[in-house]
């Protein structure tokens, strides 16, 4: 480094701040979702109610599509004389080729039929002789995603709610809202998930793996409806064949897969972090949120799955900034070599230090939890985050 | 404190000033009515120094950029005049909980602060001391941005085959990454489209539709669920997201009425005025010159950001591209840059006069690198690499950079695989370039039906036989461990051909001098020359394709000591010769009949040759570059050309090539 004209300072540092920050994997915290409609509808629920993970906190209803049938064409009549053809009244339901307008005469010699195009409800009968048929409302629902209370009410757009819970961010992930019961499908964060621990058990549920879940097992989760995956490892390869595209960008969470899927640590084979799987340990047999929805990109978004659990109320943990690294602060690697390597931090050397690229770089020393001390590039390394 | 208009013209009359195209920038005293005071006057930005130039001791320059934040310490040294004295950087902090981009200057400054220690920022952090006491703060302090990052945007329009397509395309061609495009016929409900504008926070939305003299009742519909999706930007950022109408003339009133008040809305020509002819050169530039000024720059914290530095902040290719000009205009030849980010890959021109930039969104060595190898594939990036690589490790290791986008190279094998993707990233940002710096720029390119499904692009003026000086910036060519690294990656990546110099930033400073030149030029020019500007060395490379083995150049160098050194080149072949900065030797160089150094084929060149870092490197490989298609053949050349230029340790590479 070309320092001109001052003296440098050498030596170990008390505190750096030139880090990243790490995912949030924690055990109490109070979190709030906001639940909005897309358009204005109906707020169903009130302040201070409580909802489960599927209640339906809001709603709307889109109209349905009109079909016009030209009645007084097909009937051969007037327009003014449709109405006394009509079989059907106003705002009656009728089904796909249902009758709905006939003009018999010369005592049944002659029959006209109108029938109906679609399920519907008959709207209107118009003096040009034409008339509506409207499909069904679609209803457009929001449900509480999160099982814990209403604490904000947004007139005919929204809620917003707030749960104590266990709170675990993932690195990467795809698919939308779900949630089920937190189901271990492995003994150890090192173990994969293949296809034959999944089966129709499963259904519904949130499953928990190691350190890589196969394209065969991730189909076979898709087969058996199962919920949510939740890996420490997933393979950029197979991520291409699932999707049927090759991802240039990580923007996710509205793919065409009714399971989610949540990866933890990264792409290739990885162990979760002890950490991560302890957590979610503790809650088996729970019942979770998860969401695969992943932006990365400068407003990140990332996957997370979300525990709601009653043991907190009590000790609201706030969230706190981490501002710097200390000898001692608990740091995990996260790249090559040693990659996934929990430690802790022993040094913070004022010099730069030459790694094995030959560049010269700011480092931590790092204890990892083998014993083994190295020495990480501040960029390789992210805090974890108590 | 209020000042009439003529006051302000007799306190303009009594200071210094310099002229930047529509800016005046003023130096004088400071004080903090004044300060307040002169934001804007008539269309005129005022900038008022803490200290005149003379005076001025220390300065302070950041580039806050995608993934890291980097800032640049500079002094004014007795006898040397202004020099860098020292680098910090640290990951950008426009993330949550932080979400606030000082955050991240602060720690990049404090690392300056501990390698220096030189004070810089107030006690509690929360400011930078200006002006410098003698002991503590700096004289100025001015800043870069591109912490929006790459340009990820929607577009919509009528059908989906047709106005729907033309704005896509126009997009691509601004080097954005499209996320979804929107139209009447794609099958979506209007609440769903509202709730996917919602969900993908785009940067920017073009929207068009409808012929001239039509009907506008859809893009009006259009219009309208934007405007009840309430898209917010994606950082939380208080500036109103950019819109460009790009539809039927006559619906431009009702889309004011419906979006003018929202949105940032740009009106340009219609991209489908009838049916079979397409003009979507209008909304390319719009979208790229609203990307460069508007979203790049802007995070969580600018304002703050803003309050921090005396002057304007910059957008960093603007600040890049000014050192560009700078190197066109010290060494008065054509050039070719390129600044290789995070999120974007950035390429400047400065040929035959006509300087342009292009920001490709979409091409990136962290955020997008995913992207790279999507556009490239990972064959084109595998033949940069000389050991087998599976497409798996490839993926995976990319996939992981793409999620964990601040991380660095730690293993050779990872260096050498990025600096892979860094050749396909600039290949592909020029390619992107070229498009934009053609004949018929500024000029509408109508193209019709036939047109639009041949896909053909207007040609480029851009001869690489007539581009005499290549420069790079941008974290990877900057943090090269060896300067060979740097110089290889830009010759493979843009081919150069006859004889080019190849400049390097050394650590990234260029945004930063940039910056810097627009009130303090001198200054500016000074560290660009003395620290900023590596003279790599200066590339001979003919025109023509061969097969291996064949006689190519004889080359003649009289070298500085009068020795005379000569060479004779065969087609594959590379040769370096040892040639010192600011060292030059007088070159004879005979190509064969089949190849051109400049002159035409087989016409001998004379010329003054500079050295570098590197050297002269004479590259025999032709043009275009054609690699072996074979793996083993690959390989071996690849090692070859490694060998040649020293490229990586040697013990390490050979670890490598036996595993």
């Amino acid at each position: 480094m070309n320092v001109v004209g001052m003296e440098e300072k050498t030596g170990d540092k008390e505190t750096a701040y030139a880090y990243t920050p790490g995912l949030k994997v924690k055990r109490n915290m109070v979190l709030r979702r906001a639940r909005m409609l897309p358009v204005p509808g109906d707020v169903l629920v009130k302040e201070g109610q409580e909802t489960d993970f599927d209640t339906v906190v809001a709603s709307m209803q889109i109209p349905g599509d009109p079909h016009i049938v030209k009645a007084a064409l097909l009937l051969r009549v007037e327009p003014e004389e449709v109405p006394k053809y009509m079989t059907k009244k106003l705002g009656e339901e009728v089904k796909e080729g249902e009758v709905i307008a006939q003009y018999i005469a010369f005592f049944g010699l002659i029959k006209r039929f109108v029938n109906s195009p679609i399920t519907g409800v008959i709207e209107n009968i118009g003096a040009s002789g034409w008339v509506t048929v409207r499909t069904p409302p679609v209803p457009v629902e929001v449900r509480a995603y999160l099982s814990g209370s209403v604490v904000e009410v947004f007139p005919r757009v929204g809620v917003t709610i707030e749960a104590s819970a266990a709170f675990v961010q993932g690195i990467f992930g795809m698919g939308g809202e779900n949630h089920g019961e937190l189901t271990f499908l492995v003994d150890s964060p090192e173990d994969a998930l293949t296809a034959e621990k999944i089966g129709p058990e499963h259904e519904g549920k949130i499953i928990v793996g190691g350190s890589l879940i196969t394209l065969e097992a991730f189909r076979k989760a898709v087969e058996e409806r199962v919920a949510g995956v939740v890996v420490g490892g997933f393979d950029g390869v197979d991520l291409t064949a699932m999707l049927g595209y090759e991802m240039g960008v990580a923007i996710t969470g509205e793919e065409e897969l009714s399971t989610t899927l949540m990866v933890t640590e990264g792409f290739g084979n990885m162990s979760m972090s002890t950490r991560t799987f302890s957590l979610l340990k503790q809650f088996e047999g729970r019942t979770a949120c998860i969401n695969g929805a992943t932006q990365i990109r400068a407003g990140v978004i990332r996957p997370e799955v979300i525990i709601p659990h009653e043991e907190s109320r009590e000790e609201e943990a706030l969230e706190e900034l981490s501002y710097g690294m200390t000898p001692g602060t608990p740091v995990r690697i996260i790249r090559e070599p040693d990659f996934g390597h929990l430690g802790k931090v022993v040094g913070l050397p004022v010099e730069l230090q030459l790694v094995e690229t030959e560049s010269s770089v700011r480092v931590v020393e790092v204890e990892l939890e083998d014993g083994r001390r190295v020495v990480v590039p501040r960029a390789n390394i992210e805090i974890i985050e108590i | 404190m209020s000042l009439s208009p003529s006051s302000c013209r007799d306190l303009l009359r009594q200071v210094e000033v310099g002229f930047e195209h529509s800016s005046i920038f003023a130096v004088l005293p400071l004080t903090e009515d004044l300060r307040d005071y002169f934001v804007q006057i008539r269309g005129i930005t005022l900038v008022a120094l803490r200290r005149s130039n003379e005076d001025m001791q220390c300065i302070l320059a950041t580039d806050v950029g995608s993934t890291t934040t980097k800032a640049r310490f500079f002094r004014k040294m007795q006898d040397q005049g202004w020099r860098f004295v020292e680098a910090g950087e640290a990951p950008t902090t426009v993330e949550a909980p932080y979400e606030d981009v000082t955050l991240g200057v602060r720690n990049a400054v404090r690392e300056i602060e501990e390698l220096t220690g030189h004070e810089i920022l107030s006690p509690d952090g929360s400011a930078i001391l200006v002006p410098y006491d003698g002991g503590r703060g700096v004289d100025l302090y001015c800043t870069t941005s591109s912490a929006g990052g790459g340009l990820q945007m929607m577009v919509a329009g009528n059908v989906k085959a047709l106005t729907a397509e033309s704005a896509e395309r126009a997009a691509l061609g601004a080097g954005a990454i499209v996320m979804d495009v929107i139209a009447i016929d794609d099958g979506r409900e209007d609440y769903e489209k509202i709730r996917r504008i919602r969900s993908l926070r785009p940067d920017m939305i073009v929207l068009a539709g409808g012929t001239d003299g039509g009907t506008i009742q859809h893009v009006t519909e259009i219009a309208d669920s934007i405007r009840a999706a309430k898209p917010v930007p994606r950082l939380g950022m208080s500036y109103k997201l950019p819109i460009i109408f790009a539809g039927n003339k006559d619906a431009r009133p009702e889309i004011t009425k419906l979006l003018g008040d929202d949105f940032d809305l740009s009106v340009v020509d219609n991209l489908r005025p009838v049916l079979e002819v397409e003009v979507i050169e209008p909304t390319r530039r719009a979208i790229h010159e609203l990307f460069m000024e508007h979203v790049m720059s802007h995070a969580p914290g600018y304002d703050k950001l803003m309050k921090w530095t005396d002057i304007p902040i910059m957008p960093t290719p603007a600040g890049e591209g000014m050192a560009m000009q700078l190197i066109s205009n010290a060494y008065k030849k054509n050039v070719l840059g390129v600044g290789l980010g995070g999120a974007t890959t950035n390429v400047y021109s400065v040929y035959d006069g006509k300087f342009v930039r292009s920001v490709s969104a979409n091409l990136g060595m962290s955020y997008s690198v995913c992207n790279v190898l999507k556009e490239a594939g990972a064959k084109n990036i595998a033949r940069w690499v000389p050991f087998a690589l599976g497409e798996r490790e490839l993926v995976n290791m990319l996939r992981n950079k793409m999620i964990r986008p601040t991380t660095i190279p730690q293993t050779l094998k990872e260096l050498i695989i990025e600096q892979a993707v860094a050749r396909e990233a600039i290949r592909l940002g020029f390619q992107h370039h070229k498009t934009l710096a053609t004949r018929l720029k500024g000029v509408k390119i109508e193209r019709d039906l036939v047109d639009i499904f041949d896909q053909s692009l207007a040609e480029t003026y851009i001869d690489m036989m007539n581009v005499g000086v290549i420069a790079g910036t941008g974290g990877l060519l900057s943090h090269a461990p060896r300067r060979s690294q740097s110089l290889l990656a830009m010759v493979d990546a843009f081919q150069p051909e006859g004889v080019t110099r190849v400049f390097q930033d050394s650590v990234f400073m260029m945004p930063h001098l940039g910056v810097l030149s627009t009130v303090y030029p001198e200054a500016a020019w000074q560290i660009f020359d003395k620290d900023c500007l590596i003279r790599l060395g200066t590339v001979i490379a003919p025109r023509g394709e061969g097969v291996d083995g064949e006689e190519v150049l004889q080359t003649r160098f009289v070298m500085p000591n009068g020795e005379t050194v000569e060479k004779l080149m065969k087609f594959g072949e590379m040769a370096r010769l040892a040639l010192g900065e600011r060292e030059e030797a007088r070159a004879s160089i005979s190509p064969s009949k089949c190849f051109d150094i400049g002159a035409g084929l087989g016409k001998r060149v004379e010329v003054n040759v500079e050295g570098g870092k590197v050297g002269i490197l004479i590259d025999a490989r032709g043009r275009p570059l054609a690699l072996p298609e074979e793996e083993d053949k690959l390989h071996e050349k690849l090692v070859q050309w490694i060998d040649c230029l020293d490229l990586y340790p040697k013990e390490k590479m050979q670890d490598l090539l036996e595993r």
